[in-house]
């Protein structure tokens, strides 16, 4: 068995620390939003574990295309890689916005366009596991992932649009806000555990990338030996 | 007529064929013999160009698979033990639908040729749901000569079939072939491939392992051959 | 005798192949209807639909109806050609893949119209509304072209897997919720008579989606059912 890469333990470690320094920042340095208390600090996490979600589910798009052009079983793996830890990382942030949403909104779930689309995005996920659950062949497996990987990533922004024909009542973060919407404002200090929260979940979402792969590669490894063996 | 150098075919990491070497010159009627699991079907999978060579040179009729898949299609017809047909059509409808898949100019007269040649010229406005297992195998040989062509594959074309439909089987495939087409046949029942055959190839475990004409196997017994071919 | 048909001879002869088959069994189309009328029905006794609301509330009820039928039959469509072989039969023949998908989303789309056209008037009736609304009848089309055309890649997908019926309604409806929320939208804009700005952006919608979802599976349907 080849060792774990030196880097990929420096990752493991560094995102250990990048953990534990985010809840710090998020629990005890950021200062207590005025409106809505205590609560906004899961607002950090919310936002990280959606960026990687988001990154996942994007990155699986392409690799589905790259998969479709080259035939190369290794890009299925990274794709699979890719999708499982958006559908947890999606999982995550649907349940930190909830969790906002109580006190913020008065409601556990609204069916804002964020998070109607988030939850769809998970759908189409769990839609995507079971079509592979379904299919024998490797190769067809593949195929039929990196196609429906590829459908997912196209209809989601379209998603998002359809139903932000409805109105929104999610706060905008960062750029224009509509007007109809309240924008949240964020001190000096908040802007800080927010840009560490994003590069904490960057890191995390690397290492776990990075394992997840390697857990495939050496997956595909056994069953190369199995077969050897028979 | 049929080239195949070095063909590999994996499944995900499983190799089903592993280097198959294959030729067959024109008009030969080869039977490809083996045991089940042995790769037969997926062999002439690729040759039907409906499953991708993983490695390795496949040439049928002149055009290299999978690049050149259409030219090849249109010079092969296949007859699996699926019939290929569609039930809620008469036998008429189904041959008029497959001859206008191929471009088949002067369809009408070739439809009948055809289906007087399997023997169901009095049933061809009958719907193929009311067939016999044996009249739909007929029906599914007429679909996979329409288009004249100079390759046919012909995969277990016996199974699920008694024995008068079988015979009857027998002599619409000997027609076929004494048209100077090119078959290769995959069978498990070897008395049947003995009286068809020119060639009798074996396929194991993803190669073929032995090959014997007709006249070389002079009075020896195919069942003796086979058993050997598998033994080595 | 090495012709080969042209793109749109191969397209027409598909269609013509799976509606003279369906004219004489009438098994999709009959099977589409009554469910349709089951869920309208169901809808009857769930939304207690008051005369009220109807306006609001028929373009969800009749999409939802629509939808639930549509899977019925894209299921049914692609069945019949795996059953006996008949995919294989399709794909030897010496025609461009997509010409084969385009003709099984011409058939599909056909019974959709043909379901949709004797569900249309029953509903008037049964709740009398007028439906007949040349804009409504544009949503249709547009929302069924989308909804057929994604459906009937999804569908040649389900038919090789093992859960085969049971997954296409679970693989085809998050990938499709952009063409039920525009198409609901619309229809309702419609038919309770709102302006033309508050019509257009989910129409352009349909539009968007139609092209890029067709495109997309003319480009990916060889991949989804060669070997």
């Amino acid at each position: 068995m080849t060792p774990k890469p030196t880097l990929l333990k420096i990752f493991d470690w560094l995102s250990v620390i990048c953990l534990i320094v985010a809840t710090y920042l998020a629990l005890v340095f950021a200062p207590t939003e005025l409106v809505m208390g205590q609560v906004q600090r899961v607002f950090y996490f919310h936002i990280g574990t959606a960026w990687v979600g988001l990154l996942g589910f994007i990155f699986s798009a392409l690799l589905g295309i790259v998969y479709l052009v080259t035939k190369d079983m290794k890009w299925d793996i990274v794709e699979v890689a890719a999708v499982e830890i958006s559908v947890v990382f999606f999982f995550i942030t649907i349940v930190l916005g909830a969790i906002w949403a109580r006190p913020a909104w008065n409601t556990w779930w609204t069916w804002d366009p964020r998070l109607t689309t988030a939850a769809i995005t998970e759908l189409v996920y769990v839609a995507y596991f079971m079509l592979r659950a379904g299919i024998e062949d490797p190769d067809r497996r593949a195929r039929f992932g990196a196609v429906y990987a590829l459908l997912g990533g196209l209809s989601a922004p379209i998603t998002f649009m359809a139903i932000r024909l409805f109105r929104s009542i999610h706060p905008v973060i960062i750029g224009a806000a509509n007007e109809n919407q309240e924008k949240m404002s964020m001190s000096g200090d908040m802007r800080v555990v927010f840009f560490f929260a994003l590069f904490a979940f960057t890191v995390i979402f690397i290492d776990l990338f990075w394992n997840r792969i390697r857990l495939g590669q050496l997956q595909e490894k056994v069953e190369r030996l199995k077969l050897k063996v028979m | 007529m049929i080239e195949v150098k070095k063909l590999v075919k994996r499944f995900g990491m499983k190799a089903v064929l592993r280097g198959l070497d294959f030729n067959v010159q024109p008009g030969e009627f080869v039977a490809l013999l083996g045991p089940n699991g042995a790769g037969k079907t997926t062999f002439l999978r690729i040759l039907a160009s409906l499953s991708r060579p993983s490695l390795g040179d496949v040439n049928v009729a002149g055009y290299r698979l999978p690049n050149q898949a259409a030219q090849v299609r249109a010079r092969l017809g296949v007859v699996s033990h699926l019939p290929l047909l569609y039930a809620d059509l008469t036998a008429e409808e189904n041959l008029d639908f497959y001859a206008r898949m191929y471009g088949i100019p002067d369809a009408p007269s070739r439809m009948t040729e055809v289906l007087q040649m399997v023997g169901l010229e009095a049933r061809r406005r009958d719907l193929v749901r009311t067939f016999s297992r044996g009249m739909q195998q007929r029906l599914a040989i007429g679909r996979a000569v329409l288009h004249d062509p100079e390759v046919m594959l012909f995969d277990e074309p016996y199974t699920g079939l008694d024995q008068d439909a079988s015979s009857m089987l027998d002599e619409v495939l000997k027609s076929v072939a004494a048209q100077g087409r090119t078959v290769v046949m995959t069978s498990h029942d070897l008395a049947r491939s003995e009286d068809l055959a020119t060639r009798f190839d074996v396929l194991s475990r993803g190669v073929i392992v032995a090959s014997a004409s007709r006249e070389s196997l002079g009075n020896a017994n195919l069942l003796t051959f086979y058993k050997q071919a598998l033994a080595a | 005798m090495q012709l080969r048909p042209s793109f749109l001879k191969a397209t027409l002869a598909v269609v013509r192949k799976d509606l003279s088959a369906e004219f004489r069994s009438r098994e999709l189309l009959s099977a589409m209807l009554v469910f349709s009328m089951l869920v309208i029905l169901i809808f009857n006794f769930a939304l207690e639909l008051e005369p009220a609301t109807r306006k609001e509330v028929s373009a969800g009820v009749l999409w939802t109806t629509f939808a639930f039928a549509g899977t019925l039959g894209l299921n049914r469509s692609m069945a019949v050609e795996k059953d006996r072989g008949c995919l294989d039969g399709l794909l030897l023949a010496p025609v461009d893949r997509s010409a084969i998908y385009f003709g099984k989303v011409i058939s599909n789309l056909a019974f959709m119209f043909i379901v949709e056209i004797i569900v249309l008037p029953i509903y008037s009736m049964l709740y009398g509304i007028n439906l007949f609304n040349p804009g409504l009848l544009l949503v249709i089309l547009l929302g069924s072209i989308g909804y057929i055309g994604v459906g009937t890649l999804l569908a040649s997908m389900a038919v090789q897997a093992r859960t085969r019926e049971v997954l296409l309604p679970i693989l085809l409806f998050p990938i499709v919720i952009p063409v039920l929320l525009s198409a609901v939208k619309a229809s309702s804009g419609f038919l309770t008579g709102a302006p033309m700005t508050e019509i257009m952006p989910p129409l352009n919608l349909l539009i968007v989606y139609n092209l890029i979802f067709l495109a997309i599976a003319f480009m990916t349907f060889d991949q989804v059912v060669e070997e």
